[in-house]
């Protein structure tokens, strides 16, 4: 959507399998102090672990404010207004740069690429480095004992009368 | 031969993107698939869900023109330094097709400022005329139209009866103009008139005329089967009066101008009839899947299958001959043939897929619950306009013959 440049960190084998919030936020916390960025903006929580830790993590790594869940960013010279999407209502907040920024869903709208950027991304360089590179140690903290699916559905059982259903209800415990 | 074309696959690779293959028919480009997606999922979003309220309200699609604009496709083929996306023609084609199946009215109206009010100013414009006529009409704020059609004539484009006369430092027009797209939604035309009438065709001259404008008036906008959410109407030049600078290219060479503009539009009419046909068979098949009868889907009876086959069939041989005339206008080689061709069995191929996708939809098909009756009543033009499919006829039988003259 109109990125000059990629980066990608190519994570392999046993260590891309327990990778974690606490791996990744230590690349991204390397990367920023590398690239000397001012402003690295996250994605607010994963749709497969539903962790929401990696920006508040990159955050507490480089030591540097955060403004998670931000549904409005504004610069203001050289502190940034961030407006956050919490359970109560919206909170704002002003922080330092350099600093971490989740998105929230209420941040924009993507915009759609222009015909001459897509020609042009195919010349657009994406630099390959390893996690050993960025001196980074991916060693997984946790544990994970198992996985299971969710129980699989099973028939229901008809019954005719109210009666009944109160008395099925009580006999496998249900009430 | 084979070890011949793989060469020169390698060459062209070294090379860059100028040089287009006769492999590259069998599968896109990277680039060319990466700009597909993008306006496939534009049309996905912004045009397919609004589709059946254009057409109902006869609304342009101006938020939507002004995006596609944004996005480079209102001025595929304009070099950068212009403010065109500078792209090739078969970018425009796909982006034509996929445009066209969101909404086949926003399709004519990107066609129409691309092939017919951009197309032939970039090909025959000075470059100030480049800059005043084409630049302001790149970004989706202002669309052009292209005026050759007379209440009299339409395929007989050299008899032409509107005329313009040199009258000091100013052409003077007189004539009315016919079924004229996008004229109440456009801020400037590229106007035919007889300039010479005892020179024939050859004495029509092409004209730049911006709008609105004293002595240009717009008629009633006809009341159009299909493709609705554009404007079509007559343009009525009443003693319009225009600068001596507005004469598009050489005093006779409208005509010249005119054929080899409509020549490259037929390209962009078949990707439009693409779009639209294959809106219709996407339509027809997830029908197939999910209607039931007789205990099953139909999509399980033969009846319907050989249906669905032929819509294919007839899908995919029109695109690849749509393809083959970009690639070969993109590598600078004759392609009158190819276009006329490719328009052809596009838009034949588009009424047909469109009437037998109703007919699989049953009685589903005839109401406006559905968009299949959409699609029946958008595809039917694609047969009519830019050279009607006899002219293509005649266009292509000329050229076979040509080919085999001693």
């Amino acid at each position: 959507m109109g990125a000059d440049r990629g980066i990608h960190v190519e994570v392999t084998g046993k260590d891309y399998e327990t990778l974690g919030p606490l791996q990744v936020s230590k690349i991204m916390a390397a990367l920023a102090k590398k690239e000397e960025a001012k402003l690295v903006i996250l994605g607010k929580q994963a749709i497969d672990d539903d962790c929401n830790q990696t920006g508040q993590m990159t955050a507490a790594l480089l030591d540097w404010p955060q403004g998670t869940f931000a549904s409005e960013v504004t610069i203001e010279g050289d502190k940034m207004k961030v407006v956050r999407e919490v359970d109560g209502g919206l909170e704002t907040i002003k922080i330092n740069m350099p600093a971490v920024v989740t998105a929230d869903l209420r941040l924009n709208t993507p915009r759609y690429a222009t015909l001459p950027n897509i020609m042009k991304a195919k010349k657009k360089k994406i630099a390959s480095m390893k996690p050993a590179d960025l001196g980074v140690d991916l060693t997984s903290r946790i544990e994970i004992l198992r996985v299971d699916d969710p129980p699989q559905r099973e028939a229901g059982v008809k019954v005719e009368t109210v009666e009944d259903l109160v008395t099925k209800l009580k006999e496998t415990g249900r009430i | 031969m084979a070890a011949l074309f793989k060469a020169r696959k390698a060459l062209g690779i070294a090379v860059g993107c100028s040089k287009r293959y006769i492999t590259q028919l069998a599968e896109l480009p990277e680039m060319h698939q990466m700009l597909r997606q993008t306006c496939r999922d534009y049309a996905d979003r912004e045009l397919a869900p609004i589709a059946a309220k254009l057409d109902k309200e006869h609304v342009f699609p101006a938020k939507q023109v002004r995006e596609l604009g944004e996005m480079g496709v209102m001025s595929v083929e304009v070099p950068e330094h212009l403010g065109g996306a500078g792209l090739d023609y078969l970018a425009y084609a796909l982006a034509m097709e996929e445009v066209s199946r969101g909404c086949a009215s926003t399709g004519v109206v990107v066609s129409v400022n691309n092939s017919l009010y951009i197309g032939p100013i970039l090909k025959f414009g000075t470059e100030e005329q480049k800059e005043k006529w084409i630049t302001p009409f790149t970004t989706g704020e202002k669309v052009g139209c292209f005026a050759l059609s007379e209440p009299g004539n339409g395929s007989d484009a050299g008899a032409a009866s509107t005329t313009a006369r040199q009258e000091g430092d100013e052409w003077v027009l007189n004539g009315t103009k016919a079924w004229i797209t996008n004229s109440w939604d456009a801020s400037a035309t590229v106007v035919f008139a007889t300039t010479d009438k005892n020179l024939k065709h050859k004495g029509i001259s092409a004209f730049l005329i911006p709008m609105p404008h004293p002595g240009l008036s717009l008629g009633k906008k006809e009341d159009k089967l299909g493709i609705r959410a554009s404007s079509t109407a007559n343009i009525i030049l009443e003693d319009c009066r225009i600068p001596l600078g507005n004469l598009l290219g050489s005093r006779g060479m409208g005509f010249k101008i005119a054929m080899q503009t409509l020549d490259s539009g037929r390209i962009g009419i078949a990707a439009q009839a693409l779009g639209i046909a294959q809106a219709a068979m996407d339509c027809a098949a997830d029908y197939a899947h999910k209607r039931m009868a007789f205990g099953a889907p139909i999509g399980k009876m033969q009846a319907i299958q050989f249906k669905l086959a032929d819509m294919a069939v007839a899908l995919e041989s029109s695109r690849l001959l749509t393809w083959k005339a970009a690639l070969l206008k993109d590598a600078g080689k004759p392609y009158s043939k190819a276009a006329a061709m490719a328009k052809l069995s596009a838009s034949e191929a588009a009424t047909h897929i469109a009437h037998q996708s109703i007919q699989v939809l049953g009685g589903m098909g005839y109401v406006s619950d559905m968009p299949a009756e959409r699609h029946y009543r958008d595809a039917r033009i694609t047969e009519i306009y830019e050279g009607t499919s006899e002219i293509q006829r005649l266009v292509i039988a000329n050229l076979v013959l040509k080919e085999y003259q001693v």
